[in-house]
């Protein structure tokens, strides 16, 4: 237990800045989460290995002397296929059904997902190092990487950009009929079979951006995964679905959180505060909904 | 009922016999036992109640680290013998080690049914994915609390204690046998019991749909809480069992392993069948088989073999073994089918 937080309030900037940075990313893959929660009513527990895997593809090109910042361009482009095979393969044979069993198909991709990795890559922390140095405020008492700075600035682009995308195109028009009402969309002439797809793609393409971002601010392994699918659930929960301004609220304060949490209790408990807050969330969401049942009666 | 009985004989004699029939695969039919036992308690909720848990999970793992630490606690400090790793400074007598077994696992299987029963009302008023998401939240937040937590031995292991020099080399497999495969008698004798009344009607009742269930005038909660209690019950001893097997626990890898164990549980209800009652039973038996031979065959492939068999039995295979033995011979199963619905079923094929 470490109580400085509480006496440097430096500490406090410092793990409420960092928390900010990394919950614009948190929320970067929560909003994937919710379009295809909200779309085709899937929840998908591999969401965290797709993110690792985006990661490894900004790490490969580190490797290879390309600068990794290019993954942001490269990465979502791969992951889109690889959600569309995803997609083909598997999550179109569980749309219409029980949600327990999307859960347990994603949870078998996303085993699958983390041994496929863990034989590429091998089962080391790596990091593509960007080289981004770093930026002192308050007379050097707050250190924030520009890399953490240059993430969320990305990050921010690209929701920014597919909000627009959703609100302008025909597909972005085709994928929110289609989540208000899937039937009443096939009748008008929408591919619903193209825009579940494309949903997935995008969804995909979302967690590369996210996970080349990763990879440079902070480290991926093929393990990591199932943490950031819970994180962006949680996000997702308490935000409820279509509301993006509670999107980026609640992954800012979810990374605030988390910060404090690893400051307070120790690195160690931080995943385990993670799913301890989800626990928390859901039953505390259970009894508020209950007292609105009883309510009704 | 008579055939019924020959069976039951019949396989009661094959398990008491298999470690004399087979002492090579002793280690390997008590964790078939303990598996059976996880699958056949996962299907009181999972298959009856349809509340779909990977959070079982908690239960077998508190149930490990509980017997352990009951078993070295009982008469050695507790914190020293998890520093030095066990085995060397402090060594059970057979007396010891009996006992303490004994009362560990007592303690393993009243812990969690009270833990259970605690946090049901709080979890169980959950529906649907949000019950099935929570839970795996909390299996996973287990072992990474308890991969921080020093007296338990953290992130370096618990060494549980070693069977004791009893003269024989054969005696270690073969208590663990018995002792799992009596526990595995003792579940089938009290799931069997249950399913035969009117408590597993209430189950179905809140499956098929509470709020039915609720107006019609069943306490749901109540019973929700019962059977997850049940399911925790013999969960935590299969977990103290599985402790003292494997001889060595590990917060994330062994005890609430949700991964694999968590999810090992749900898949061979799900192969079998859910919601019958030998269902799981044929579940894990042929998973295990299936495992095994991966693991020795195919080492390093096996968890990508399983991530594939999750998907394919899910997607393919949702009703399991018993649920297509069902649709094949409804006769069997007592069901009486008009022939006319069989016919109009055979051309709408």
């Amino acid at each position: 237990m470490d109580f400085l937080v509480f006496q440097y309030p430096m500490i406090t900037l410092q793990a409420c800045l960092d928390g900010i940075l990394l919950g614009v990313l948190f929320a970067l893959i929560a909003y994937g989460m919710a379009l295809q929660w909200g779309v085709m009513n899937i929840i998908n527990i591999a969401q965290g290995d797709l993110v690792i895997l985006g990661g490894y593809i900004a790490y490969f090109m580190y490797l290879y002397g390309i600068h990794p910042a290019w993954g942001v361009i490269v990465a979502p482009v791969i992951m889109y296929f690889v959600g569309i095979a995803i997609y083909k393969l598997v999550i179109n044979k569980v749309v219409d059904r029980d949600l327990f069993i999307s859960i347990l198909a994603t949870f078998g991709i996303s085993i699958l997902f983390m041994q496929l990795m863990n034989f590429a890559f091998g089962a080391d922390v790596v990091l593509a190092n960007s080289g981004y140095g770093t930026t002192m405020l308050f007379d050097n008492n707050v250190v924030l990487p520009n890399s953490k700075i240059f993430s969320a600035f990305i990050s921010i682009v690209f929701a920014v950009c597919l909000v627009i995308y959703m609100k302008k195109s025909k597909l972005g028009r085709a994928i929110r009929a289609t989540a208000q009402n899937a039937r009443a969309a096939k009748i008008l002439g929408v591919n619903t079979e193209k825009v579940y797809a494309a949903t997935f793609g995008i969804n995909a393409a979302l967690c590369g951006v996210a996970g080349a971002l990763i990879s440079i601010t902070f480290t991926i392994h093929p393990y990591m995964g199932l943490p950031y699918t819970i994180r962006s659930f949680m996000i997702v929960i308490v935000a409820g679905l279509g509301n993006l301004p509670g999107v980026a609220m609640s992954g800012m304060g979810l990374g605030v959180f988390e910060e404090f949490a690893d400051y307070i209790l120790g690195t160690e408990f931080r995943i385990g505060s993670v799913f301890l807050l989800l626990v928390l969330i859901l039953v505390y969401r259970r009894f508020k909904l209950s007292r609105k049942r009883e309510y009704l009666k | 009922m008579n055939k019924n009985f020959i069976l039951y004989a019949a396989i009661l004699i094959f398990g008491l016999a298999a470690p004399f029939l087979f002492p090579a695969f002793k280690v390997q039919l008590s964790i078939l036992c303990v598996l059976i036992v996880l699958a056949t308690t996962w299907n009181i909720q999972g298959g009856e109640m349809g509340y779909n848990s990977f959070g079982n999970i908690l239960f077998y793992g508190l149930g490990m680290y509980l017997c352990a630490s009951v078993q070295v606690g009982m008469f050695f400090p507790l914190a020293e013998w998890t520093e030095s790793g066990g085995e060397k400074t402090f060594v059970h007598t057979p007396t010891q080690f009996f006992q303490g077994m004994a009362v560990g696992l007592v303690v393993a299987a009243v812990v969690p049914t009270i833990v259970a029963g605690l946090i049901g009302y709080s979890i169980l008023g959950l529906r649907g994915h949000y019950f099935a998401i929570c839970t795996l939240g909390l299996g996973v937040a287990a072992g990474e609390i308890s991969g921080g937590i020093e007296i338990i031995g953290a992130g370096q292991g618990f060494t549980t204690p070693p069977f004791p020099n009893v003269g024989s080399l054969e005696a270690r497999g073969e208590f663990f046998y018995f002792l799992s495969f009596f526990t595995l008698v003792l579940t089938f004798i009290a799931v069997r019991s249950i399913y035969s009344t009117r408590f597993k009607l209430i189950l179905n009742a809140i499956r098929d749909n509470e709020d039915k269930a609720e107006a019609m005038g069943i306490e749901t909660m109540k019973y929700k809480i019962i059977g997850w209690m049940i399911s925790a019950f013999f969960c935590g001893l299969a977990g103290g069992i599985m402790g003292g097997l494997v001889g060595y626990i590990d917060s994330t890898d062994v005890a609430f392993d949700g991964r694999e164990m968590g999810v090992f549980m749900v898949l061979m209800a799900i192969l079998g069948g859910k919601g019958t009652l030998w269902g799981p039973i044929i579940g894990a038996t042929i998973f295990h088989i299936f495992k095994e031979g991966f693991w020795t065959f195919f080492l390093g492939w096996q968890y990508v073999a399983l991530g594939v068999l999750i998907v394919v039995i899910v997607i393919y295979f949702p009703e399991g073994i018993m649920g297509w033995l069902r649709e094949k011979y409804p006769e069997r199963f007592g069901e009486v089918v008009d022939e006319k619905d069989r016919k109009a079923q055979v051309e709408l094929k």
